[in-house]
């Protein structure tokens, strides 16, 4: 089962980083989206996969009777989640934002902070 | 607590089973402060009246409780508090070290030291887009990546840092900041998602995310099957992209000259030591094996961090963008450290992190002053300020001292000392790079005191021409700044007068990083395995 996961996720970093290297905004958000999915995937398969029941304990117990799923990739995952969707939903708005004021989502013509030719630094005194 | 089951388990060994001294909640303090004053920002967004004095306030408590607790680290040695009463691997825990708690009480320093200018800068509608609550979460990220004793929490902590400077960054939303963001945060992005990756991969290869506990597994049992040197070169990857490493860098230069001054201090200050305190965690107390091996390469990235750095900076006509590749070049010569990783070797980098948060945190404030006075950001557009500030000018003239590395500032001790260990382990080529960085540094930022203080006029009057004049500055403005900048100024003087303390502290952290016996008895609450 961890090998066609493994697979998956190998394919989901591959199509990320392809979106990634893309120069426009909006295909770089997509690529950021897969990733943090193809992270959060990678994290599950890293914590063993296997089909067991849920980790409660009886009431009469102190440990679990029998073998139970693995629940710290969850709650990792949980949080990662949180995080990335906070940050996708950020850099949307940012990019949104951008394409309306710069007028381009074309990272090649988003050069105002540094302009393509910026005037020498000052040579005599 | 035995159960009915007949199953009796000894909890001695996993448990936390003293009661906490009210000393001990020390160790959260530095992060629940900035929170709890964040929150309190964030209700009061409507009514930004005292928000400066509010964030001052914080700022303060944060000083004085990262002050406390290195003061009780030096003393007793690493702390630990666990959350939970689980005590590690299975609970999440704090654990304080000299090397955390030092750069924790510096940042915090630097972010008084911020509030105290930003009470005097930030506008009404700066406060309203919620500037402090920003701040004040950034902090609470900051000092909660110095002080975490988890991987995973350190990842969350980056995060915090990073979804507030994102904040920061845009606020004003001009064109040049938009386009800054963009970069700023799609690289950085990348980067914790790295950071994520490779944790990852360490949870699925040790089961653990507790730092002790890692170290322990890794250390103690010998050999460990799995791809630990992958991670180690993933780790290395996500923080040296944090820390603006060459060829990782290209994202700083990009955006740290658009946010509003104080910002930039800020992050200049703080954010990239971050991911340098996370480079010194991870590869040195974790991964030593892995860093061994990866010496050479980390010497080749320092070096060229260094140079790269410095000539992008001869290379610029804006005083921030000089700084910020000045910024970058500072981080190489902490790689530098890393590199070597002898005990004097991390010394000199823990001196020379703290003496570089002071010192390119208060160049920016200084800088965002001069902006003021002469209404350009450029280096050769301003000019006769000299004349008008003479402080000012003095203040920057030490402070331009401090960064090449000069005596009698802290740039010198830290450089001396990193100097000193390259040459201990007969790496002579890397001192070399150090002192020639040094030098083109000087040049580099003498240049722009040179033409900001030095001249007479901006580019295009004759020298001494009639009717040059500079803005005058308000009162409060002109009060807070030179504060701020002036005891940031005084700060680096006193660290290079009587470096003793400073340098103590940093060899006691940088033995508790390379020989982190203490850390992981405190991390398992005395229980040893």
């Amino acid at each position: 089962m961890e090998i066609y996961l493994a697979l998956l996720v190998g394919c989901f970093f591959i199509v990320s980083i392809y979106l990634l290297l893309s120069k426009y905004v909006i295909r770089i958000l997509l690529g950021v989206a897969i990733l943090s999915n193809a992270v959060n995937l990678l994290i599950f398969t890293a914590g063993r996969l296997n089909r067991e029941v849920p980790p409660i304990i009886p009431e009469a117990l102190q440990v679990p009777a029998e073998a139970t799923a693995n629940p710290l990739p969850q709650a990792l995952i949980l949080t990662a989640i949180v995080i990335s969707f906070s940050f996708f939903a950020f850099l949307l708005v940012l990019g949104f934002r951008s394409f309306q004021d710069l007028n381009t989502d074309d990272t090649d013509n988003m050069r105002f902070a540094e302009p393509v030719d910026p005037p020498p630094p000052p040579e005599g005194y | 607590m035995a159960g009915d089951s007949g199953k009796t388990i000894d909890l001695t060994g996993v448990m936390v089973e003293a009661t906490l001294q009210p000393a001990d909640y020390l160790v959260v303090a530095p992060v629940v402060i900035p929170i709890l004053f964040g929150a309190l920002h964030l209700m009061l967004r409507n009514r930004s009246v005292n928000h400066g004095f509010m964030a001052i306030l914080g700022m303060a408590l944060l000083t004085l409780a990262t002050f406390g607790l290195l003061q009780r680290v030096l003393e007793t040695g690493p702390v630990t508090m666990t959350m939970g009463r689980w005590l590690p691997p299975f609970g999440i825990s704090f654990s304080v070290d000299v090397a955390g708690a030092l750069l924790a009480f510096t940042s915090a320093l630097i972010a008084l030291g911020g509030a105290v200018y930003g009470a005097a800068t930030a506008t009404a509608l700066e406060t309203r887009y919620g500037f402090y609550p920003f701040f004040m979460l950034m902090m609470a990220g900051v000092s909660g990546a110095f002080l975490t004793g988890d991987v995973f929490n350190l990842y969350v902590w980056f995060e915090v840092l990073l979804i507030s400077s994102f904040g920061m960054i845009v606020l004003g939303s001009e064109q040049r900041q938009l386009d800054g963001t963009m970069k700023y945060a799609f690289l950085n992005l990348v980067a914790t998602t790295m950071f994520l990756v490779a944790t990852g991969l360490l949870y699925g290869t040790l089961g653990t995310l507790n730092m002790a506990d890692i170290w322990q597994k890794l250390n103690a049992s010998g050999e460990v099957r799995g791809p630990v040197m992958t991670i180690a070169v993933l780790y290395f990857l996500a923080f040296a992209m944090k820390a603006a490493a060459f060829p990782l860098n290209f994202w700083l230069p990009a955006s740290y000259h658009t946010p509003k001054y104080l910002v930039s201090a800020l992050f200049a200050g703080l954010l990239t030591k971050v991911g340098v305190y996370a480079l010194l965690r991870i590869s040195l107390m974790l991964f030593s094996d892995q860093r061994d091996q990866l010496a050479l390469f980390m010497a080749w990235v320092a070096a060229l961090t260094m140079l790269i750095g410095v000539l992008g900076a001869l290379a610029q006509r804006e005083v921030r963008r000089v700084l910020g590749y000045l910024v970058i070049s500072g981080i190489g010569t902490m790689l530098a450290g890393l590199a070597i990783g002898s005990q004097t070797a991390v010394a000199g980098v823990l001196v020379y992190a703290v003496h570089s948060m002071i010192v390119m945190a208060a160049l920016y404030l200084a800088a965002g002053i001069m902006n003021r006075l002469s209404g350009s950001a450029d280096m050769a557009g301003g000019g006769g300020l000299y004349a008008a500030s003479p402080m000012l000018a003095g203040a920057f003239l030490i402070l331009a001292f401090s960064v090449s590395g000069l005596p009698p500032t802290s740039g010198f001790w830290g450089k001396f000392v990193l100097v000193k260990s390259a040459l201990e382990v007969g790496a002579w080529w890397l001192a070399f790079v150090i002192l020639l960085s040094g030098l083109l540094t000087t040049i580099a930022i003498f240049r722009v005191w040179t033409f900001a203080f030095w001249r007479g006029g901006p580019e295009g009057t004759p020298d001494g021409a009639e009717g040059w004049t500079v803005n005058a500055l308000d009162a409060k403005f002109r009060l807070h700044a030179a504060l701020t900048v002036g005891v940031l100024t005084a700060m680096t003087f006193a660290l290079g007068l009587a470096p003793e303390m400073l340098l103590s502290a940093a060899a006691d952290g940088a033995r508790s990083l390379l020989y982190p016996m203490s850390y992981v008895d405190s991390a398992f609450g005395g229980v040893s395995q």
